[in-house]
């Protein structure tokens, strides 16, 4: 599928200077991007759809924290923890925060291995991966209980605003899925790459095609990005 | 611009776009049910969104019966009138128009045009129609559910959508209306990420952006919009299902409904018409750009003339796209938002008239000492000229406050929008039908019968839609499901509202005639030949007609020129096909 080829005789040609030759560069013969896959581009291209979708949820939410005229409860103390005795302030986001951000260095680390061929690593790496996001979505679950024990709804919650409960659970819960979607597509990428499925040029379930090894990174830039998102969810929601 | 001397040695190409192994179908349910052939698939999105679009047509008559003759009709009451206008302009706008211009034209005719086998992701794809199958049928099951469809208007405003005074608000109506355009966004994601990868990696050699047909360049600039203003739509839906089911106040101030304090508050309504305008706007044009791009190909190729100021008409479309952004508050000069925005939007808003300005022109002038043949094709792409130019300049009049404030919410804009957004693409639409049917099926369509059909629906709405400006400038709000005793309304109106009626009821009868047509064609047309308009694109150099599952037998097509070589002097037939070898001039950029 569209494996990088090069074009000698497009080296060869005199080429516009400037803007014009930006534009020409985009436009040129066959592939606007040279040496990217189709698969590579559709995830980039969706990922730019997908910053649409959360850049509008973020944005849907500010407004409603910055016109609200009740108070808006007080992350910092919202989620709190009091461990053996200490208040500790955020601590359960930061560890969740750190897990998440550890998650993409092991996925970095799977995507090399992978170009490396090296199989056993590569599927490891990956699950250690999937394990942290397993392990991020387990903490999620673990605040959504204990905020709703404390009786936040979507519709209410004892502090104010009730905007602070419909966007922390619809934010989250939207940010949570992608990374539980991240996690079994990890799951699946693991198993292939460990059955050597990009060896054997075994052809897909679904699609009857053979994957390559660049799948992982694929998958790679999609949990890099759910990662990149959870830091502006923590900047706008819980740092403000 | 373009160089066409022959005989110059270049070189080709090399191919940097390895050839993809297609998924071959086994049985019957995988050739045509559950293909991943995208000339199928096409056609499976453009019979479903023709489908859904008579039940479109049916409401619309619906409405005009009760407008032209109110009261007439048990049947129709407020409530089931309120339902009628929202499931009309929701269908026709996206279900309709959206799928029928990206889903049915731009799967046939992305990957024929650029010279590819298929699109990029066959799978995806074909989940992309199935999912979209699904949307309808949940919008359809709106009209069985209890309640009713939504009454909301096609804008689903809060916080009426989902009060209990509107059709469908407390009951599925708004609920079926939400999901089914959350499932849309999805399925049409999968759609849009392969038309935009196609185009931008899986041309043809020497298939460089700058020689690309402008239909691809519509369609490929719609797609790409599409992708980044339906986000605001799903969160939009999003926030207002669950403004609707868990009782959040996203959306929804402090209300009072029938005496009774409600549970919501704090939520603001604006923020919807933002988020949804965001989409809205870029819509318009999701819509008008593969239009633009079609007729651009109709005119050149029955004008027997190339395109005039390609390039500036391929940055037109770009410029378009791009403008359309950052207009949508224009839209809601009345909405209570500050009035500085309005300076703003105003003024983005007419700039956009700039580029499309140019494309009007450049049509024009494409027209001016053309070998012009009035053929189904043409005629109606020269309505559309003509509507889109009359649609535009009422445009001008909404696009200012001043002017907007007045006739807001009356039956002008619902003229203008319907001008601009209903008649000119679906012209476009019908023109490429006329076109096209005869590469889909290999035969062509009824000539006496597509007359019929062009001249019954080009004077007929311009009879619906000339006097409904008049309506709307004395000043009858639009969405009112009867007039009454109005002291300003003169009887003239009345009148007139049962004239449209009348020749709305005929128009909608001419599309019958055109889907007879479509059916009996299908077996007794004339055939058609590989190339019957000796046009130059790559479709029409397919080695079959129709072409089979990968389109182009053994070999890749080879592209040598940009898709408007018509009438070149010298030439020995006054077409040369982008795939003629008779070199032009190798850049970077092609057509330069």
């Amino acid at each position: 599928m569209s494996a990088p080829i090069k074009n000698p005789a497009a080296e060869t040609l005199p080429r516009p200077a400037g803007l014009a030759g930006l534009a020409a560069d985009w436009a040129s013969d066959q592939r606007t991007f040279k040496n990217v896959s189709w698969g590579k581009a559709m995830m980039w291209i969706f990922l730019l759809s997908d910053t649409f979708i959360f850049g509008c949820f973020l944005l849907a939410y500010m407004s409603a924290r910055m016109s609200t005229t009740v108070p808006w409860p007080n992350p910092s103390e919202v989620f709190a923890l009091e461990i053996g005795g200490t208040h500790m302030p955020l601590i359960l986001i930061a560890i969740m925060t750190f897990v998440l951000i550890s998650s993409s260095g092991t996925m970095a680390m799977a995507v090399n291995c992978g170009y490396r061929r090296d199989r056993k690593k590569t599927a490891i790496l990956m699950l250690v991966t999937a394990l942290f996001g397993a392990t991020f979505v387990g903490m999620q679950a673990f605040e959504w209980s204990k905020l709703i024990i404390e009786g936040v709804r979507p519709w209410g919650n004892p502090w104010g605003a009730a905007q602070f409960g419909s966007s922390f659970f619809m934010i989250t819960g939207f940010h949570g899925t992608h990374v539980t979607i991240g996690v079994i597509f990890l799951l699946i990428v693991a198993r292939k790459v460990w059955r050597g499925d990009f060896d054997t040029e075994r052809k897909g379930f679904f699609t009857s095609r053979k994957g390559r090894y660049e799948i992982v990174e694929i998958t790679g830039l999609y949990w890099h990005f759910v990662d990149l998102v959870w830091v502006f969810i923590f900047a706008f929601f819980y740092l403000w | 611009m373009v160089d066409v001397r022959s005989g110059i040695g270049e070189a080709l190409p090399p191919p940097e776009v390895e050839d993809v192994e297609l998924y071959h179908p086994h049985s019957w349910w995988t050739r045509y049910v559950f293909s991943q052939d995208a000339k199928v698939i096409a056609i499976q999105y453009g019979t479903t969104a023709t489908a859904i679009g008579m039940v479109a047509l049916a409401l619309s008559w619906l409405i005009r019966l009760q407008l032209g003759f109110p009261g007439t009709f048990e049947l129709i009451d407020a409530d089931a009138y309120y339902q009628f206008i929202t499931m009309h302009g929701m269908i026709m706008v996206i279900y309709l128009l959206t799928a029928l211009f990206l889903g049915g034209f731009g799967n046939y005719l992305i990957p024929l045009m650029v010279g590819a086998r298929d699109m990029v992701f066959p799978y995806a794809n074909m989940l992309s129609y199935w999912i979209y199958l699904l949307a309808v049928l949940v919008l359809v099951a709106s009209f069985f559910a209890p309640g009713g469809p939504t009454g909301a208007g096609w804008t689903l405003y809060p916080p009426q959508a989902v009060l209990s005074g509107t059709p469908g608000g407390k009951d599925w109506g708004i609920i079926l209306m939400l999901s089914s355009l959350i499932i849309f966004i999805i399925g049409f994601t999968m759609g849009g990420l392969n038309y935009v990868v196609t185009v931008l990696q899986g041309r043809a050699r020497g298939m460089t952006l700058m020689r690309m047909p402008l239909t691809v360049w519509g369609i490929f600039t719609a797609t790409v919009m599409a992708l980044l203003a339906f986000p605001a739509l799903f969160v939009a839906c999003v926030m207002m299902l669950f403004d609707r089911l868990l009782g959040t106040s996203f959306f929804m101030p402090a209300i009072i409904e029938m005496g009774e304090q409600l549970q919501y508050g704090g939520g603001s309504p604006i923020l919807f018409q933002h988020l949804f305008w965001f989409f809205g706007h870029p819509e318009v044009y999701i819509v008008a750009l593969p239009a633009f791009g079609i007729v651009s190909d109709l005119i050149s190729t029955h004008a027997r003339k190339n395109i005039f100021g390609y390039r500036m008409m391929v940055w037109a479309i770009v410029i378009i796209g791009g403008l359309s952004f950052i207009v949508w508050a224009h839209h809601m000069y009345v909405s209570g938002m500050n009035p500085y925005f309005g300076f703003f939007f105003a003024t983005t808003t007419l700039i956009i008239a700039v580029p499309t300005a140019i494309k009007v022109y450049n049509w024009v002038l494409t027209l001016w000492r053309g070998n012009i043949h009035l053929t189904l094709p043409m005629l109606f792409a020269l309505a559309f000229i003509v509507t889109f130019v009359n649609g535009g300049l009422t445009g001008l009049f909404l696009g200012n406050v001043v002017v907007d404030v007045p006739l807001s919410d009356t039956m002008f804009v619902v003229a203008h929008f319907h001008m601009v957004m209903g008649v000119a693409p679906i012209m476009v639409i019908f023109g490429a039908i006329y076109h096209w049917y005869p590469k889909i099926t290999g035969r062509m369509l009824n000539e006496v019968l597509g007359h019929i059909h062009f001249w019954v629906t080009f004077i007929g709405a311009y009879a619906i839609f000339f006097p409904m400006h008049y309506v709307g400038l004395v000043g009858v709000p639009r969405r009112y499901y009867e007039l009454g005793e109005t002291t300003f309304v003169p009887e003239s109106v009345h009148d007139l509202n049962a004239f449209i009626t009348v020749a709305a009821l005929i128009v909608g009868a001419a599309q019958i005639v055109f889907l007879f047509n479509l059916a009996w064609s299908l077996r007794h047309g004339r055939e058609a030949g590989g190339n019957p308009w000796r046009a130059t694109t790559l479709e029409w150099q397919t080695p079959e007609t129709p072409p089979p599952h990968g389109n182009w037998g053994k070999e890749l097509p080879v592209v040598y020129r940009w898709a408007y070589d018509y009438s070149v002097p010298g030439a020995p037939e006054d077409f040369i096909p982008q795939n003629h070898p008779t070199p032009g001039r190798l850049s970077h950029e092609g057509a330069s």
